[in-house]
């Protein structure tokens, strides 16, 4: 049964290699080193990383994203205060000045993952559209790495 | 009391708040901020909690007298800080090699509602084979959290699920029990071998 989806799931895959930046929409917007962890089934929320770079002149605005592989997917952002107390919220819409890029990073900045409609299974890649105010939508390839990754390296 | 005494008692009571909120700066973010001994969690010989570690044996604050002992609060439906802490905590353990052999490395949930026995033991088991996973009842996980001096708080979101807002600290703590230091989460982690070397030494 596990094998029957797995199969599925990777013939479903789009074949794109994780350093390769994606283009679309707008074309001055670039994603590089998008990774994220493996989950452990679906009831946790997952994240998902990644630079988001305005390679253009004018200032490109992110309004949200979306994926199959999450019912409600979001950007949000961690902080942590002065007792060290971290907590985390929706970031809203983010601004990207030309020239600048935006980290998705831990700690920072997160596509937040809730309700996964699928374990995310290491070795695998999903797909998520970024949504910006100009209308425009750049589609990302997310690479599943291990639960205790550390960046888009591994 | 007349009008002008009013307003003089208005300008003292201004300049009183204006030297406290002075004094606070000085003490909280300014030169004199000390190693914020407000927060710093007792000592282990002074803590007192019983909650299960992930292989379900009874365990406390007297488990990790002894060895070196590191301990951090988080719960496993954390997408973001608590898998981050935990691969770090793995990352120096691997640094640190056997160095780091004999101490305690304990991750306790402040979600003991998700994070049951079983759910703690799968998850620490993605991990660095030392850390272990401790859960119990709100009413242990509060007293322990009181001993580390360690907040949480439970925020509901969206989609009818919840969040915990957390300390996400790591507190060290030397053979006798002793707080050593804490590894704060933006703190640079390159800091953190280091004060980990300091604990075991
Ligand atoms: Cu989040």
């Amino acid at each position: 049964m596990k094998t029957i989806f797995y199969g599925l799931m990777a013939a479903l895959m789009f074949t794109s290699s994780a350093a390769t930046p994606t283009f679309a929409g707008s074309e001055s917007v670039v994603v590089e080193d998008a990774w994220s962890r493996a989950s452990v089934g679906v009831n946790r929320p997952g994240a998902a990383y990644m630079t988001i770079r305005n390679t253009g002149d004018e200032t490109v605005t992110l309004t949200g994203l979306r994926t199959d592989l999450a019912m409600m997917p979001d950007i949000h952002q961690t902080s942590t205060n002065a007792e060290g107390v971290s907590s985390m919220a929706p970031a809203g819409e983010i601004e990207i000045a030309p020239g600048e890029a935006v980290s998705l990073e831990p700690g920072g900045l997160h596509a937040m993952l809730m309700h996964l409609q699928r374990p995310m299974t290491e070795g695998e890649n999903f797909s998520v559209i970024l949504d910006f105010s100009d209308g425009g939508e750049i589609a990302v390839e997310v690479p599943i790495l291990g639960i205790a990754a550390r960046g888009p390296e591994g | 009391m007349t009008g002008r005494t009013t307003l003089k008692c208005a300008y003292a009571g201004i300049a009183a708040i204006a030297l406290t909120l002075a004094v606070g700066w000085w003490q909280v973010d300014g030169p004199g901020a000390s190693e914020q001994t407000e927060r710093q969690p007792f000592a282990l010989t002074e803590m007192e909690f019983s909650l299960s570690d992930h292989e379900g044996d009874e365990v406390g604050p007297e488990t990790l007298i002894g060895r070196p002992t590191m301990v951090f609060f988080g719960f496993t439906y954390c997408p973001d800080v608590c898998p981050t802490t935990l691969s770090d905590i793995s990352g120096w353990l691997d640094d640190l090699g056997e160095d780091a052999e004999g101490m305690n490395v304990v991750f306790i949930t402040v979600d003991p509602e998700r994070d049951t026995v079983e759910a703690i033991a799968e998850y620490v088991g993605y991990f660095h084979p030392s850390i272990r996973g401790w859960t119990g009842t709100q009413e242990e996980i509060a007293r322990a959290a009181q001993g580390f001096r360690a907040r949480y708080e439970r925020v509901p979101t969206d989609g009818g699920d919840y969040t915990m807002n957390h300390t996400a600290s790591v507190f060290l703590f030397d053979i006798e029990g002793r707080f050593t230091t804490m590894i704060d989460y933006h703190e640079p982690r390159e800091f953190a071998v280091p004060k980990i070397r300091r604990t075991l030494d």
